[in-house]
Formats: structure tokens, C-alpha cells, sequence
């Protein structure tokens, strides 16, 4: 395993900050959750807004520290990890963002944003380092002489490209891609969806994908996990959960995306309420107030997280 | 005015003067909408769904931009040739809109039960208890929850779908004919913005509202939509109704957008891109804009705007290709 999350938490406290001791309650924006990424597979987390799929890419990044539980990486836990760890796992696991408008510096010259995660005794000299950065910008489908220009010089499509360069330049592992394509228009969604799935193919690099793009999710994700107001509600080969959901809301969310044909029959089921507030969420099952097949257990107990079939697993009192 | 349709654009072209040069935003559009009809808007950013939809009510932001020129009748009267006064008495009666961030559309300091009213007070002079019941009629329309707390709280205490339900509250609550959508549901989760469509669908048959419909997303045109105009640089390349579009489109570009779009519904398989980026409007080629993306540019198609061509009942595209042969160019 490349990275393996175990029970991870994330609590942000709430209430009035001065009084010590006065924080009133907490935001259970990540509760309790484990994952786990192969090396070359693509792990693609889906849920709406507020499901935590954010905080847990934020976690995989070393940005936020878990309240509980813990990260592995190559079977090694990140809390005991030294110096040279840290600086190994910052050169494995690197982030593509949403919006390559806010995620590039307007100020800096595209060689500098693309040469900038080489950490800096990385023995590599100045025509090492040009070297390497006319490398990543060719696999990324971009000009050679585009080193010298600034980011407002191209277009969406293409300061994606040089996000994709920078996260490249270190020889990752793993990227860890935030909605990847959501920012940009149709025409080029697939250009770039193209070029990440050839770049996993050549280089063998493993993707988290996070996505609230369902259709995004399925072109380029190997495995699916599904989040709901902080937990994993399921997880899968893509193709398994595509077919055959196991848990409702997976079920109302796959039904929830829009064909793409208009005479294609659809079977929706149309949700009613909204997503939990995470400061209090519901007791038993945190989807059952909204849950078509919701039973009386469900309000009162949680449900246990297991494999309910060969390589499937789910949090729901139906299995 | 019976059988005329509701909206008549004719020609319409809105151009924005920066130091850079003209910006042909919307260059000649026209098409027409009837009662109670959905038309989608269908374009990339930049393509000029917005800015159309913004002359139709003459909020195009000036001095920057201006509308140079065409036609537009709403109800058989041209919207181009009124005062200001005027247009402030069509806005947000008989025509109204909803955008697509309803944070930043609803005002943060005002109650939502404020914001509804003041629309209602100013086109309908209503005033007292009749006032707060045609409010509360106005929200219990859009499926809100619990109306009467609601109108003492504030946007930010309302979630995302139910701030855009209070939108479109406000837009509908004076009857308009015409509904301008930019956009709705872009910033909604999915479970939400099938929840929104599904509603603004009902309430669209039951007030017999017309609806232009601004989007990016295919799969929304094709649940929601009457009609499809493909934008592309300000003009409309194809329009037809949703099926046409879908099951036959002309235009080179509607087929590449459509082929490049991936499926939830189908397992993975490579997808077709369109090369290229899209175009400056400031520097548009004499041509056809798409035909440097095109992957069946001709000759002609890089010197002359191609005209209409009828692929069948109100069917059409702008494109050579398309032309059937011997079509005199």
C-alpha cells in the first residue's frame, strides 16, 4: 500500500476561542475514515459539499494534522516520520488544485512555478534543474520556450497544464488531484482529463481524485469511495459501484447526475432535505433523515463499516 | 398578439470598446421563444450566453459595452427603444432572473423576507398584510421550508439550494413572462441541483413562464430543455430543438462538444478533444471563429461567415460543411 489512512479524524473546534476550555463543541469535518491508495491505481472520492472529501485530501497533503487516527505512507506511520521522511514524502505526494487562476503566482515566471517543489539542496545545477523543467513541460503538452512567459500568458487549459509540470517535477508517486477539470470549459475538460490518464499510463503515478463531477470520476478513477457528512459511506472498483450502488446514497447520487441524451430513461431518486449541519450531525446513520430505505435502527445506531461483498464495502443497516 | 411568439431577437450585437480593441461579445444573434418555452443557452465562457442575456434587459455594463445594434421584441415591443424609467418597469415583473451565485446575488443585510417584498412592493404596490401574504406565497411556491421564519433570517443562515430557491422566489413572485436562468445550478451539489431543476421545471408548467436557460452542462439542457443554441464567439452556430441537437447535431463544433464530454452512464473510454483553445474575441478571424479548431475546415471556411443552413424544421447551423453539396458558396 502507498498510503493507507486508518480511522482518520478531523475535529475543528468551535465556539468562543479566549476562555480556556470554552470551546463549545467541534465540526466533525473528517470522522473517522480509512482509505487506502495502490501504487498506478486511481482513487476517486466523491460526495457533495461539506462531505469531507477536501479536509481528507488536505490530511494526505500533510496540511492539516488528523485529531485521530493515522497516515501511513509505504507502511511507515507519519507521525514518526524524521526529517528526511518528511522531505521523501513532500517528493512523493504532490497536489493538482481546482482553479490554476488562484493556484499559479501571478508573478513568477513559469520555469520558477515549475522548478519551485525541487527542494533546494536537491544537488541538481541550474542547467539540471532547466533540464528537468523542459522535461515535465513536454509531457505536459506544452512549448519548450513557454519557460520564460507568466501565467496570465496562457489560457485555463493550459495553466492547468503547468500545475500538472509542477506537480510533476519531483518524480512523485502519488498526486492528489482537487477537482481537476471543474474549473475549465467543456472543450477542454477532456484535453486535460486526456493527458492525466496518459501520464498515470506512462509514468505509473498514483491519482486521488476528488470530484463532485461523477462522469470526471468514472473517466479516470480505478476505485471510488463515496463520503457523506464525514464518513466513508462506500467504497469500490468504479465500475462495481457504477453498476450496482450498494448504499442509498450512493444509489441517489449516481441517479442524481443528468444523462447525457435526452431520450435516456432515468430512474431518479430525488433526495428531500439537505446535507447534515457537521457541527450536529444525526445520531444512528448520518444519511437517514434523508434516506428512502431508511429503518427504525437507523436513527439509533450507527452503522458498522464491513465488507459486504468480495472488494466492496459499505456502512449501511441493509447488509 | 396570438401565435407571435413571445421573444423576437433579431440581429442583436453587443460590443465592448477596452484598449485592446473591440470586443465582439455577442455579434448577430437571433432567435425567437415562445410562451412557456425553454430555450437552452449552450456555450464555453466567453461565448456570449451571458452578455446576450444581459442586453435582453439592458444591464450590458456600460460605457464598456454597448449594444450596437438589432432588435429585440418582447411582447411585440422592441426592449432597445426604452427608457430607462421603462426598462426598470419590465425588470424583475415580466422579465426576471436568477444568477448563478445566490450568495452574492441576495443581499447579506437584508432579511430574506425583505428582499422578497421589496419586489413585490415596487410592481405591485402591495402593501401591509396583503404584502406578507403574497410573500409568503411567493416562498411556499419554491418548497420553502417553514416561509414564516424564513423571512426574518438572513442569506448566510440558508443553505446553498435554499438561498437559490429564495431567488428564484423573488424572480417569480411577480409573474413574470420570461425567466432568465444564468446558470442556476453551478454552484449546487448534484443531489441539489436535481432537487432545484426538477422544481423550477413545476413551477415553470404551472405559471406558464418562458425560461432562457444559461448552461455549460449537457446533461441539464438535455432533462430541462425545449430548444438548444450552441454559442461560439458571440454567434450561434446551431440551434434545433433538444432532440435535433442530440441526435443529429450539424455544426463541427456541437458534434465535438458533444463527443468530448465524459459519460457517468458508460464505462471509460478515450475521449475525443477538441484541439486548440478557444478563440480572442478581439482578434476573431474573418471567417467562420471555429474553423482554426475545426476538423473539417475548408478553404472557404477560414474567408466568409458561413450562412444558415436548414438541416430540417427549425433546425439550423451556421457552417459549410454542413451545406449540403452544390449549395453555391
Amino acid at each position: 500500500m502507498l498510503l493507507q489512512g486508518i480511522g482518520l479524524k478531523k475535529h475543528f473546534p468551535t465556539g468562543s476561542g479566549f476562555a480556556l476550555g470554552g470551546a463549545r463543541g467541534s465540526i466533525k469535518a473528517l470522522d473517522g475514515v480509512s482509505v487506502q491508495v495502490a501504487e498506478g491505481e486511481t482513487l476517486g472520492i466523491v460526495g457533495e459539499s461539506g462531505s469531507g472529501k477536501t479536509t481528507l485530501a488536505r490530511l494526505f497533503l500533510l496540511l492539516e494534522r488528523p485529531t485521530a487516527g493515522s497516515l501511513l505512507f509505504d507502511g511507515k506511520d507519519v507521525q514518526t516520520f524524521g526529517r528526511d521522511d518528511f522531505a521523501r514524502y513532500r517528493r512523493s505526494v504532490q497536489a493538482v488544485f481546482q482553479d490554476p487562476y488562484s493556484s499559479l503566482n501571478p508573478r513568477m515566471r513559469v520555469e520558477h512555478i515549475v522548478a519551485e517543489p525541487l527542494p533546494p539542496d536537491n544537488g541538481m545545477d541550474r542547467a539540471a534543474i532547466r533540464a528537468r523543467v523542459g522535461e515535465v513541460l513536454e509531457l505536459v503538452g506544452l512549448r519548450p520556450d513557454s519557460t520564460a512567459l507568466y501565467p496570465h500568458e496562457f489560457s485555463g487549459g493550459q495553466r492547468q497544464r503547468i500545475a500538472i509540470a509542477r506537480a510533476l517535477v519531483t518524480y512523485p508517486k502519488l498526486i492528489i488531484l482537487d477537482e481537476p477539470v471543474s474549473a475549465l470549459d467543456v472543450s477542454i475538460r477532456a484535453q486535460i482529463l486526456n493527458l492525466l490518464k496518459h501520464l498515470q499510463d506512462t509514468l505509473g503515478l498514483a491519482y486521488v481524485m476528488i470530484s463532485h463531477d461523477l462522469a470526471a470520476a468514472r473517466y479516470l478513477a480505478t476505485r471510488l469511495a463515496v463520503m457523506y457528512a464525514g464518513k466513508l459511506v462506500e467504497t469500490g472498483e468504479c465500475d462495481a459501484v457504477y453498476g450496482e450502488p450498494l448504499h442509498p446514497y450512493t444509489e441517489a447520487l449516481l441517479s442524481a447526475a443528468l444523462p447525457l441524451h435526452p431520450s435516456t430513461p432515468r430512474h431518479r431518486i430525488v433526495l428531500s432535505g439537505e446535507v447534515p449541519n457537521p457541527a450536529n450531525p444525526p445520531a444512528g446513520c448520518r444519511f437517514h433523515p434523508r434516506c428512502p430505505r431508511a429503518m427504525p435502527q437507523c436513527a439509533s445506531e450507527e452503522p458498522e463499516w464491513r465488507e459486504v461483498r468480495a472488494g466492496r464495502f459499505a456502512a449501511c443497516h441493509l447488509y | 398578439m396570438p401565435g407571435a411568439p413571445l421573444l423576437v431577437v433579431e440581429d442583436l450585437k453587443t460590443h465592448f470598446f477596452t484598449r485592446r480593441g473591440i470586443t465582439k461579445a455577442v455579434d448577430g444573434v437571433s432567435f425567437t421563444l415562445d410562451a412557456g418555452e425553454t430555450l437552452a443557452l449552450v456555450g464555453e465562457s466567453g461565448s456570449g450566453k451571458s452578455v446576450t442575456c444581459l442586453s435582453l434587459v439592458r444591464l450590458v455594463p456600460e460605457p464598456a459595452g454597448r449594444i450596437v445594434g438589432g432588435r429585440v421584441l418582447f411582447d411585440g415591443e422592441d426592449l432597445l427603444q426604452k427608457s430607462p424609467a421603462q426598462m426598470r418597469r419590465v425588470r424583475g415583473k415580466r422579465i426576471a432572473m436568477v444568477l448563478q451565485d445566490p450568495m452574492t446575488s441576495l443581499n447579506p443585510a437584508l432579511t430574506i423576507g425583505g428582499q422578497v417584498s421589496e419586489v413585490v412592493r415596487l410592481h405591485q404596490s402591495l402593501h401591509g398584510a396583503p404584502l406578507r401574504e403574497r410573500v409568503l406565497e411567493a416562498l411556499r411556491r419554491l418548497r420553502i421550508s417553514a416561509p414564516v421564519t424564513r423571512l426574518r433570517q438572513y442569506a448566510h443562515q440558508c443553505s446553498g439550494g435554499m438561498r437559490q430557491r429564495v431567488t428564484s422566489a423573488i424572480a417569480l413572485s411577480c409573474e413574470p413572462r420570461l425567466l432568465i436562468a444564468d446558470e442556476p445550478t453551478t454552484s449546487l451539489d448534484v443531489t441539489i441541483q436535481a432537487q432545484y431543476l426538477d422544481l423550477l421545471k413545476e413551477v415553470q408548467a404551472a405559471a406558464g413562464v418562458a425560461v432562457i436557460l444559461v448552461t455549460h452542462d449537457f446533461g441539464i439542457v438535455a432533462a430541462n430543455a425545449d430548444r438548444v443554441a450552441v454559442m461560439y464567439a458571440g454567434k450561434i452556430v446551431e440551434m434545433g430543438t433538444t432532440l435535433q441537437i442530440f441526435n443529429n447535431p450539424r455544426h463541427p463544433y456541437t458534434q465535438a462538444l458533444l463527443r468530448c464530454l465524459p459519460d457517468a452512464g458508460r464505462q471509460r473510454q478515450q475521449l475525443v478533444e477538441i484541439g486548440g483553445q478557444p478563440p480572442d474575441l478581439t482578434r476573431l478571424p474573418p471567417g467562420c471563429p471555429f474553423a482554426p479548431r475545426c476538423p473539417e475546415r475548408r478553404p472557404i471556411c477560414e474567408q466568409t461567415y458561413p450562412p444558415a443552413v436548414f438541416a430540417e424544421d427549425g433546425h439550423v447551423a451556421h457552417c459549410w460543411v454542413a451545406a449540403p453539396a452544390g449549395t453555391p458558396a
